[in-house]
């Protein structure tokens, strides 16, 4: 059973006057510890996509389906509840609380979903990969911009989440960080068998996933 | 971990920390101060009352129980009292307010000095000429006097004579029968001060005097002081009543501006906690649980800064008041502080719980 299902999904954004239509009738299917990259240029509705499937806004029409869970019906707080169990988020500019520490970042996401108990062996050997270890009482500032995307991605999956979304994780580094960190998501993707779904407008990032799908216009292409 | 994050908040932005915690201790230093100078002068007052060493005390009718009174009382009910069995001596005092809550007092200074065991002088000595001054030592240290300065009151210049330690009913004392004369009431007084032969014949000599002169109130120097009390000053109460409001006020202003900023310059924070599945609930509690933390460091400020206030009074205006330090009123102070604090807090922390988090997510 695919854990994404999309059938039909339609967004309109209203701009003033006119509607906008950023999805125009998108059907996807992902499985089970696929990593996947949807590219396409800016305002092709990748992100608006990630942003549906991340539970930050609500589709207009259509069906999403995310490990089972219907997300059509779902009301504000059912879009809370999903964020906050089913998805983990990796954005492209990092988006670390910069008053806490690397371990109280990774710490806070564990704490809204309501658990308290230590990280557990699996989740050190993750910390340990992502090369972040030696670094977990140091402030996000004193990190360099690779290494806040690597905290990001370790606070992303603390909750094994049904999916990792990542938005753009590279656009902001350079391309020795970029292919690191994709490497890293690429190694977790395969170790852990963690479902990730890239949004990406770069071809060569796409490279390091599964399976490339196009966005082109509110609508997707297989590459 | 929530604790942690509003810490780490608090401490990311110390001089606003700081500067918020200072104008939400001014509120609580205000209502301190206010309560502290109203206990410390009636207190003070008391003392002093109790310094005269009279047993009982019989004022003019009508007059306030804690009022300075005014010289009305025909001075001849003085031979009656003097000839009541078991009463040893009766001195009468006379009162003329010299502007707010000063006054000078008049007196017989050999009768005062015989009830209340004698001045004890620092410097100088007792009243001789009509236009001597005897001033207790506050008073000359607030207004900078020494024996021989003139100190200029009633229209007149009076010498300083003498300089005793305070506590001993007024501050500021001259012959009677001057202060008569300039108010133009001779043979009038304010008040009679009465000792007895023993004090446990007070309530008995009372109630005769109060068959004879039912118009007079007359009270033993132990019910007179537990009279002096805030809640006998309706004036009092209502102003404290006032500052408070205004306290609320303060910390609802100063909370609303200090959180209303925080909430917009975190906007992206927020954000990103809603991205990680918060709920409203979880950003109001950080909110809010930052809120009680500037108001408990706001408290503990006003709490220190009132020692401040004391300090100052008792520096440069020691004379003219006393602030006390009121124990029993930290605990009110800091939770008036805090409801005005959370009323501050509401409005921004209800516009943070509810931030669309991808808006939130896109703003820089």
């Amino acid at each position: 059973m695919a854990i994404i299902e999309i059938q039909n999904l339609r967004k309109t954004f209203r701009s003033g006057d006119v509607d906008v239509h950023a999805l125009r009738g998108v059907n996807l299917l992902v499985n089970p510890g696929e990593f996947l990259a949807v590219v396409g240029r800016s305002g092709s509705g990748k992100s608006t996509l990630f942003h549906i499937l991340g539970g930050l806004t609500p589709p207009t029409s259509g069906t999403v389906k995310i490990d089972g869970q219907s997300l059509t019906e779902l009301d504000e707080a059912g879009r809370t509840r999903l964020r906050r169990n089913s998805v983990g988020f990796v954005f492209q500019k990092y988006n670390l609380l910069p008053t806490l520490t690397i371990r109280d970042n990774i710490n806070i996401a564990r704490d809204i979903a309501g658990r308290s108990e230590p990280w557990d062996a699996a989740f050190l050997e993750v910390v340990e990969l992502l090369g972040i270890a030696q670094k977990l009482d140091r402030k996000p500032r004193q990190l360099s911009g690779g290494e806040q995307q690597r905290v990001a991605i370790a606070r992303a999956i603390v909750n094994q989440p049904a999916i990792l979304l990542a938005d753009e994780p590279t656009g902001n580094l350079d391309t020795e960080n970029s292919n690191m960190v994709l490497d890293l998501l690429r190694h977790l993707n395969k170790k852990t068998g963690q479902t990730v779904l890239m949004i990406t407008h770069d071809p060569e990032a796409a490279a390091f996933a599964d399976r490339t799908v196009q966005m082109r216009d509110g609508e997707l292409h297989s590459a | 971990m929530v604790y942690k994050l509003v810490y780490e908040n608090l401490k990311h932005r110390p001089v606003r920390t700081l500067l918020s915690s200072l104008a939400i201790g001014l509120g609580v230093t205000m209502m301190l101060a206010l309560v502290g100078v109203g206990e410390g002068m009636l207190e003070d007052q008391a003392n002093r009352a109790r310094g005269a060493g009279a047993d009982l005390v019989v004022r003019a009718p009508g007059s306030s129980v804690v009022g300075m009174g005014s010289l009305s009382m025909n001075q001849k009910i003085l031979d009656y009292v003097r000839a009541r069995p078991h009463v040893t001596l009766a001195t009468p005092i006379g009162i003329h307010s010299t502007g707010g809550v000063s006054s000078i007092m008049g007196i017989n200074y050999d009768e005062f000095a015989a009830m209340s065991g004698g001045f004890r002088f620092r410097e100088g000595g007792r009243l001789t000429a009509p236009d001597d001054v005897i001033i207790d030592d506050l008073y000359a240290r607030e207004k900078k006097l020494k024996v021989g300065s003139l100190l200029h009151t009633m229209n007149r210049d009076w010498r300083v004579s003498g300089i005793f330690a305070s506590g001993k009913l007024a501050r500021v004392m001259i012959p009677l029968t001057v202060l008569q004369e300039l108010a133009s009431a001779n043979g009038k007084i304010t008040m009679i001060y009465v000792k007895l032969d023993n004090p446990a014949n007070t309530q008995a000599v009372i109630d005769t005097m109060k068959q004879d002169l039912p118009e007079y109130p007359i009270y033993a120097m132990e019910e007179l002081i537990k009279q002096f009390s805030v809640n006998n000053l309706p004036e009092l109460k209502a102003f404290i009543g006032v500052v408070v409001s205004l306290a609320v006020l303060f910390g609802f202003l100063v909370v609303f501006l200090a959180m209303y900023t925080a909430v917009l310059e975190r906007t992206r924070e927020i954000g990103i906690l809603k991205a990680l599945g918060a709920g409203p609930g979880y950003v109001l509690g950080i909110l809010l649980r930052e809120t009680v933390l500037l108001a408990i460091i706001g408290s503990l400020c006003g709490i220190a800064m009132s020692y401040g206030t004391r300090w100052l009074i008792a520096t440069f205006i020691p004379a003219s008041m006393v602030q006390a330090i009121v124990y029993s009123w930290w605990p009110i102070a800091s939770l008036i502080t805090l409801a005005g604090a959370i009323l501050g807090v509401l409005y921004p922390a209800l516009k943070a719980a509810r931030q669309d988090a991808l808006d939130s997510l896109s703003y820089d």
